[in-house]
């Protein structure tokens, strides 16, 4: 059942009119313009320990990933392709407001929406993650938590989920005359990723949209529109949320608004992909205020 | 079965290559994260932890709160992604003994007096496990608490000692923890030597037992100079370029 | 009484400061173990006074009876507000501590009055281990804040941002030419002439909390508002914009 969220921050007036008046001017409280984002980094391979990872910040907002393989038994209407399953987890580490516990409608729903994104176009390729076809394949999962929340966590948990499927090293696997399966994990493979995906999320505060709302903002909003964007310039998943409307020009000016910020995350995406990161040295740089950077403007 | 490796070779050098007394690299970062008030980040070589503390405040239902001082509560969990195989994100029965196990190693060095009617809590997430994880937990848990601006006596701080091949070895990580005799984690108030977290899972002697208590010690008090380090780095980072 | 310490020295949890058989007074950060005084959070030694004390570095806003706050409405009863003062606990606001006259719940909305979202400032008039701080705001100047912009730091450096004999805050209000009443909670109301000058006063302070443990703060925040003023092309404040 869901039920319209009662506890949360209290938005004071004086910042919400302030916000309000800023954006007649077209600029916001943190001295961005409408369709920018705040700073974007992406660290691949923080965890050396799982087969892919990757940490992602937007702004403050952090969202580790982190990706394990395993072997088991395909879907029965799908015998001839790998599993790839999504979980997201706001873990109570991220905000004053997070009890721990099962994760709620909004974690379900980020995770809900990154499979989608990541399922119709087959950006990770599962039919080249067959064994023994009909009976055992890879199983992917792909858990992403968050850390700190400052708004917008579904971009960041898209873009730490597919750093850290691009950095997955997919074991060797080796059967038996008995068709048993034994994981190599000495001898791997890069998982075989057909498209890089991101998300665009645009907030509509009034009449004016904003891209990337930081918490603040996202106190405020009557709707938000999520845009999911290949690197082929499709559209692989849409997600309204909020209760507010949107009109036909709102969704014309989202979707320029996506297209050109999904092209500037795509390149940061293509640009770390090689790269490996310290987590030591990305939660450091928050200290430091010299936030690496990895965003180009 | 996995095969069990060999834990010490000749020259008495573990498979990472460790002396028996010698500690992983240690780092430590305060105040990493933006939302908590009081955040830590420590490594023991490839194990990974991250702790938020918030606090003290006051929660719901009040009936669970005490009328002189504040409650603790305390959550020691790992992500999916921290161990070799797969972990279930639900919490097991383990992460449950550890969470109370830490909560009583920091709640007696807290001065909870002050805080009447609040709680204290303090959320451990293990990123990548690889032996210490509770230990690692403690010690960050102490950073994130002073870094939360909350009195205690001390800061704590905790290391696991194994007996492998019939050695006894300070911080042990997975593998020797696996393949060992023994494993004891330790955690103590450094400046008092007041041992507030002990466990042992094995077989050790009675003389085992004691020297590994003191090679315990010898590992806190290392750590607790990193732990000293670490929070005054945050303010001297500062120092440092308003000079510069 | 030896003294391990010195004064301004950076300390943390479980420091020995002295040993000292005398010291009657302890602190929430400073604590005696048999005869010896430690430090209980990580903060500066204060050696003044000819006792020793630690003024810690973070922490929540514990009430004082007679401080002024910024509160923010949260929640409201048919007769008293719910009010967050970046405190471990919540305060009361009473309707009786705000009108100055009778009240009758039945005829009229507490929140015609202040409404939740509302920022008020106010004076804690009543707090004790036992009950939850109360606070008024019927004295002159106090009140429902309407316009202008609050920044929130961290409750203990506030003593910073106000400085000695309030330089600080004398020479902030002179160069950023704005209105800045500081809640010892750690929200601080700001007006001023335009946005730019409020934004100029909001990265001061933001800056002062950031170096609140360093030396020459006063001079060096004067050159960052006066360069930042420059940057925005507006009027600097002739002379040292000394009070």
């Amino acid at each position: 059942m869901s039920i319209t969220p009662t506890s949360g921050r209290i938005i004071p007036r004086l910042r919400k009119d302030t916000i309000l008046s800023l954006l007649e001017k077209d600029t916001r409280l943190d001295g961005r313009r409408l369709d920018e984002y705040r700073e974007v980094i992406v660290a691949p391979g923080v965890i050396p320990k799982a087969e892919g990872s990757a940490l992602a910040k937007i702004g403050s907002t952090t969202a580790i990933a982190g990706v394990k393989v395993g072997v088991g038994t395909p879907f029965p209407d799908t015998p001839d392709e790998g599993v790839l399953t999504v979980n997201v987890e706001f873990v109570p580490l991220a905000s004053p407001t997070l009890e721990p516990g099962p994760p709620d409608e909004n974690a379900i729903e980020i995770a809900r929406v990154i499979d989608r994104c990541l399922r119709e176009i087959r950006a990770v390729d599962i039919g080249k993650l067959v064994i023994i076809p009909g009976e055992k394949v890879y199983i992917i999962w792909l858990d992403v938590y968050i850390l700190d929340h400052d708004g917008n966590v579904l971009d960041a948990s898209m873009l730490a989920g597919m750093a850290a499927l691009l950095n997955t090293k997919l074991p060797k696997v080796e059967i038996d005359e008995k068709k048993n399966v034994k994981i190599v994990r000495e001898e791997t493979t890069p998982l075989p990723v057909n498209h890089k995906v991101v998300t665009v999320s645009i907030a509509k505060i009034g009449s004016k949209l904003i891209v990337d709302p930081n918490l603040d903002e996202d106190d405020i909003i009557d709707a938000k529109i999520t845009i999911g964007i290949s690197d082929d310039g499709r559209i692989v998943g849409l997600q309204k949320a909020g209760s507010g409307v949107l009109t036909y020009d709102d969704l014309k000016l989202a979707m320029k608004y996506a297209k050109e910020n999904a092209a500037k995350l795509l390149k940061i995406l293509e640009e770390k992909s090689n790269t490996k990161v310290d987590l030591d040295d990305v939660l450091k740089s928050y200290i430091e205020g010299k936030i690496l950077k990895h965003q180009v403007v | 079965m996995k095969e069990k490796p060999k834990l010490i070779d000749e020259n008495g050098r573990r498979i990472d290559g460790r002396r028996p007394d010698e500690l992983r690299p240690l780092r430590m970062e305060v105040g990493v994260l933006k939302n908590a008030d009081g955040s830590a980040y420590v490594e023991y070589g490839n194990t990974k932890v991250i702790v938020a503390v918030y606090g003290p405040r006051e929660i719901h239902p009040k009936h669970l709160t005490l009328p002189d001082r504040a409650i603790i509560r305390c959550r020691y969990h790992m992500t999916s992604f921290s161990t070799t195989e797969r972990k279930s994100p639900a919490p097991t029965r383990r992460e449950i003994e550890l969470s109370k196990v830490i909560r009583e190693a920091l709640e007696g060095v807290i001065f909870t007096e002050l805080y009447p009617r609040t709680s204290i809590d303090i959320f451990i997430e293990v990123l990548q496990a690889d032996g210490g994880t509770r230990t690692a937990g403690i010690t960050a848990a102490s950073l994130a608490l002073a870094d939360a601006g909350i009195p205690m006596k001390d800061l704590v701080a905790g290391v696991a000692v194994g007996k492998i091949d019939g050695v006894l070895v300070l911080d042990i990580n997975e593998v020797e923890d696996e393949f060992g005799e023994a494993d004891l984690p330790v955690a103590m108030m450094p400046s008092f030597k007041e041992i507030t977290l002990l466990q042992m899972n094995g077989v050790l002697s009675e003389d085992e037992f004691w020297e590994a208590l003191k090679l315990a010690e010898k590992g806190v008090m290392e750590i607790y100079k990193a732990q000293k380090e670490a929070l005054l780095n945050k303010y001297s980072r500062v120092k440092v370029e308003v000079e510069e | 009484m030896p003294i391990y310490v010195q004064n301004r020295e950076l300390v943390t949890p479980g420091t020995l400061l002295a040993e000292n058989e005398d010291l009657r007074l302890e602190t929430p950060t400073v604590f005696k173990h048999g005869n010896k005084v430690y430090s209980s959070t990580i903060g500066l030694v204060d050696l003044s006074d000819k006792r020793i004390n630690v003024i810690p570095l973070e922490g929540k806003y514990i009430p004082k009876v007679g401080d002024l706050v910024i509160g923010l409405i949260e929640d409201y009863g048919l007769t008293y507000w719910i009010v967050d003062i970046k405190a471990p606990y919540k305060a009361i606001l009473n309707v009786g501590e705000v009108l100055n006259r009778p009240f009758n719940p039945l005829k009229e909305n507490i929140k015609n009055i202040y409404d939740i979202g509302d920022y008020v400032l106010a004076k804690v008039i009543a707090f004790d281990r036992t009950k939850d701080p109360a606070l008024t705001t019927k004295q002159k100047g106090l009140g429902k804040i309407t316009k202008g912009r609050i920044v929130e730091i961290i409750p203990s450096r506030v003593p910073r941002v106000i400085g000695k004999k309030a330089s600080m805050i004398t020479m902030l209000k002179t160069e950023t030419k704005c209105q800045i009443t500081v809640g010892l909670n750690g929200r601080i109301w700001i007006i001023g002439p335009s946005p730019e000058y409020e934004e100029i006063a909001i990265l001061a302070i933001k800056k002062i909390e950031n170096e609140a443990h360093t030396s020459g703060l006063t001079d060096r925040i004067r050159a960052f508002i006066r360069k930042e003023l420059e940057k925005r092309e507006l009027k600097v404040v002739e002379g040292e914009g000394k009070a």
